[in-house]
Order: structure tokens, then sequence, then C-alpha cells
């Protein structure tokens, strides 16, 4: 470094401009999957300090959820992790069922189960699509959303919509399945065995993708313990937790499946995890099909359940409840309680404390994505900008979800 | 259903340990609710993570509610969870507005202090980095506060 005298700032500011440089990553760049900033300290090409800035999609969830009815913060819960909006829909629904100590019919049971599964699979596709996408390999997304399209008609049939379902009431489900939904599953489920080797045929061993996702962003077990990943990203690194194994909810501990985990921790073994997860929801669905029985699908509950529109278009009592229900909604005891389910993208918990009125006291979300995603400096600093695309592609966030 | 063994005996761990320290201790729906002074907040946790019959090796949540009417408004509450042993904890204090910061216990502190401070205003001693992260720097005011307008202020 040269002695001549300068002025300090100067000087600061030389030195800086020639090592370090800032560059802002986002909010509207196409591989941070929708609206997340990251502030990103370069010295050449190599990243020396990450910082991602989420943020731009907050909608107040949480405080919007304190002044709704049970059932009214259901469609709010949609637009979290908006490519697997029925595992949200049932991950909220699951706590106020808990604090209301009522049991959901085995139909309603199985039917969440399978619409589940199919929404990991369709939210495993969405992430397959768009991190491969990011990397250059665009044929991946136009196969992945291929598939996906099959499970978004499966969803269209069953309750009408297509990305925000808002399937699930409190104590069960908004309608029965339509008949032919089964026969259409069965289809899928035979025919995505074939689909999915044509994925793993066209990414897995390719060496370009091996060659930026191996030995990139490696997060050790007892980091990705630490920093309280979830899900695939915490399997990924070789830590076997899956709640739906651990502590099973909805008859998860009659199905068999196995728990796909990583070696290495690595962005390739992420993928890896990932992809055998779809497989295994797979089987998840073929066996829950078995399990499907006919029955009623609500809560018989005339304080919870809206009664059936026969009855409120002809009885004066139905009626009353119909009217009280929609415009008061129900109480819940008071308590709080935190459920929880493994999410497409890791442990998707809600907390929710309630005083004894019809709605809550406060919901907190525990989102995957977003404790997930403070991972990303840890996997980032000290390589190259490239490495931080495919970072963010394998910890698969969704910024609906991170932003709340 | 009674609670997991294990669950029993961290809570019988917990009360030989921290003994007046604890203020209550809550079941409902199968889950536990330990509420501590807020003097142990720090203690009690590196207490939980490290003992190996309490092993809670993961901290799932930590969030704030408020309740304006208190002295003290704000409970601060965490989820936690071991691996190992598939056990879950609910771990709660009260503060007026400063609490010990988690983050030397557990790095996933870091952003959902952040989280909480954003949108409840509890600070953080210790916190390496308390700054806003869900709102804008310039934002005035914490939302998830009772007294926070939902549909904006009155001009």
């Amino acid at each position: 470094m040269s002695q001549t005298p300068t002025n300090e700032h100067t000087e600061t500011h030389r030195q800086s401009s020639e090592r370090r440089m800032r560059l802002n990553m986002g909010p509207q760049h196409p591989s941070t999957h929708g609206v997340l900033q990251i502030v990103l300290d370069l010295e050449g090409e190599v990243v020396m300090r990450c910082d991602p800035v989420p943020g731009y999609l907050h909608r107040g969830t949480e405080k919007l959820a304190e002044e709704r009815y049970y059932n009214q913060i259901i469609p709010l819960t949609d637009r979290l992790d908006y490519v697997s909006a029925f595992n949200n829909n049932v991950a909220f629904v699951m706590p106020v069922e808990k604090l209301l100590g009522i049991e959901i019919p085995e139909r309603a049971m199985w039917i969440r189960v399978i619409l589940m599964e199919l929404q990991r699979i369709a939210s495993h596709l969405i992430w397959y699509g768009t991190s491969l996408m990011d990397l250059g390999a665009v044929t991946a997304f136009l196969y992945a959303m291929r598939e996906r399209e099959l499970i978004l008609d499966i969803f269209e049939m069953a309750c009408g919509a297509r990305l925000t379902y808002s399937y699930c009431r409190v104590g069960g489900l908004l309608s029965d399945v339509p008949p032919g939904f089964e026969e259409k599953v069965a289809e899928f489920v035979k025919a995505f065995p074939k689909a999915w080797k044509e994925y793993t045929d066209l990414v897995s061993k390719n060496p370009i993708f091996m060659d930026r996702t191996m030995g990139v962003g490696v997060v050790t077990p007892e980091d990705a313990i630490d920093m309280g990943l979830t899900g695939p990203s915490l399997r990924g690194s070789g830590v076997d937790w899956d709640i739906r194994k651990n502590e099973p909810y909805y008859g998860y501990d009659l199905l068999d499946f196995a728990i796909p985990l990583g070696t290495k921790g690595d962005c390739y073994d992420r993928y890896l995890c990932r992809m055998e997860e779809m497989l295994q929801s797979n089987r998840i669905v073929e066996q829950a099909l078995k399990f499907l029985k006919p029955g009623p699908v609500k809560v018989d509950d005339p304080k919870i359940a809206l009664p059936p529109k026969e009855l409120s278009m002809s009885q004066a009592e139905a009626m009353q409840r119909h009217f009280y229900q929609v415009i008061h909604g129900f109480n819940v005891p008071v308590g709080e309680t935190y459920g929880k389910i493994e999410g497409s993208k890791g442990e998707l918990g809600f907390y929710i404390i309630s005083d004894g009125s019809s709605h809550p006291y406060r919901m907190k979300i525990r989102a995957p994505s977003f404790v997930n995603l403070q991972s990303l400096p840890l996997m980032t600093e000290g390589r190259m900008v490239s490495d931080v695309i495919t970072c963010i592609g394998t910890i698969d966030i969704v910024l609906g979800e991170v932003d709340r | 259903m009674p609670i997991q063994e294990s669950l029993q005996v961290v809570v019988k761990k917990l009360q030989d340990k921290f003994g007046d320290s604890i203020l209550s201790v809550q079941e409902f729906r199968d889950e536990v609710t330990v509420r501590f002074k807020p003097q142990v907040w720090l203690e009690a946790h590196r207490f939980l993570k490290e003992d190996e019959d309490c092993a809670f090796n993961m901290l799932i949540d930590e969030t704030a509610a408020d309740y304006p009417l208190r002295q003290e408004r704000f409970d601060v509450i965490t989820h936690l969870l071991s691996l190992g042993k598939a056990h879950r904890l609910r771990v709660k204090t009260q503060t007026a507005e400063h609490i010990p910061s988690l983050y030397p216990v557990w790095k996933t502190a870091n952003w959902l202090e952040r989280e909480a401070y954003d949108l409840f205003g509890v600070i953080y001693d210790g916190h390496p980095d308390l700054r806003r992260i869900l709102l804008t720097e310039d934002w005035e005011g914490f939302p998830l506060r009772k007294d926070y307008p939902i549909e904006g202020y009155d001009i």
C-alpha cells in the first residue's frame, strides 16, 4: 500500500471501490423467486458478506388474523406459501381443531392426507422447475409444469380452485370430493413414476448440473440444527427428522414410506432429497387411497360446521344456525396451542392463543421458508455469486411465506 | 392423555434446578408451557439445551404476544424441540421491554428476534444485529401491538 499522504476519506473510498463492491441482488431479480433483496458485498466475484432483506411482500397476515373469525383466516393462509396452499390450510385448522377438542371424520382426514401429499409433489415440481431454470435448464421447467397441471386438475375437481384452495374448514372440509376423484388420483399415481424418471434422467447425472451443485452450500448437521433448518433442507444434511415419521399425525403411522437423507449437506444432496421425496409422496397417496371410505367430511357439531344447504333453506333452526355462524363465527375455548405439519418446505406451524372469543388473540406463523432463508449467508459467504443462485434454489423459499 | 414421560422428567428437572424462578407449569392439550421469571430467561434456555435429559437442540420459534393492560405487557414465547427425544416445550416469560437475546444459545434466534423486535418492539439485549426485518427501516410504530390500529390512523 502506498505511503503517500492522502485524505482519509478518499483513501478509504479508493480501497473500498477497488476491493469491495456492494451489489444489490433483487428485489426484482428473477432467480430470487419473488421479491427478495440480497445485499452482497463482493471482492471480485467472491461473496464476502451476504445479507438477505426480506419484507417486500409483507401483508401483516398475523395482524389481519386477529380481526377475523377462524374460518375467515383460511383464505389468508392460502396466500402464504402459495405453491402449497393446501398444506397451509391444514396447518392452520389443525391447532384450531385441537383447541376445540374435536376429531375430524376419517374420510376428511384421508382426503387431507391425499391432497397434502399431492400438494407436496406439486410444490416440489415448482421448485424443480424454477431452481433448474435459474441454473439455465429451461426444459426442466416445462417438464415439471406438465405433471403439476395434472395435480392442479385434481384440485380443481375437488374444490374448484387451482391455486388458492381454501378447501379446509375447521372440523373437516368444505365439501366432499366429487365422484371420479379417486380414479383420477389413481391415474396420476400410476403415471407419475414414469414422469419422475424423465426428470431425473434429464438432470440428476447432468455434468453441468453436478458441477454447479456438488460441494456448494454445504451445511453440516450441527449447523443445520443450530440454524433451525427443517424439511428437506435439514434432511439434506443427513439429520433424520420428519414430523410425519417422528411425531405422526393424521394416520401417517399407518403408511409405509421412507425418509430420504443426504450425506454431505450440499446443494446436490438437497436436490436428491427433494426428488426422492416426490416419489415417496406418490407412494403415500397410493396407500392413502385404500383408506378412503365413504362417510361424512365435516364434524357433526352444529356449533362448528355449517348446516347442509338443503336444511338451511328449509328449516328455520338450520337457517338461524347458518346466519349465526356466518355473522358470528364460533367461539374457541381459552388456551393456546401449537399445531405443526411437515410442509413441503419444512416444519409449518401455527401457534394460536385464544381468549375464548371467535377470533384468535394472537396467531403466529412458524414459516419454514423464513427460518431456512436465514442460513443463506452461512451457505454462500466465501463463494461465488453464481453459487448464491444455486443456494437460493435449493433452500426452496417462497416469498409469500417468508414475508407473511 | 398424560404427557410424554420424557417431558415429565424435563419438568421435574426444571423444578429442581430453578425452583422459585418458575412461575407456573401448565399442561393443555398435551402441550407443556413453563413460565419463568425474566431474570433466568437465558440461563433456563441454556440449561434446556445442554442438559442431556432435556436436550432441546432446536429453537423452533421465538415470538411475543402483547397484553397492553398488564404492567409488563409482553409475553416472550419460545417453542423448543428435541430431535433426539422427540419432545417439545413452550417457554414463556414476561417483560416490559427488555429481554436477553437467545442468539448465544441458538443461531436461529437471530431473525426470529429481529422479527419480534420489528413487530412488537421487544428489545433483545445482546442481539448482534437488532434492526427491522419485515418492515422498512423508517417505519413508525410496532404493528402487532394491540394498540396499533388495523385500518390506519385518523387524520
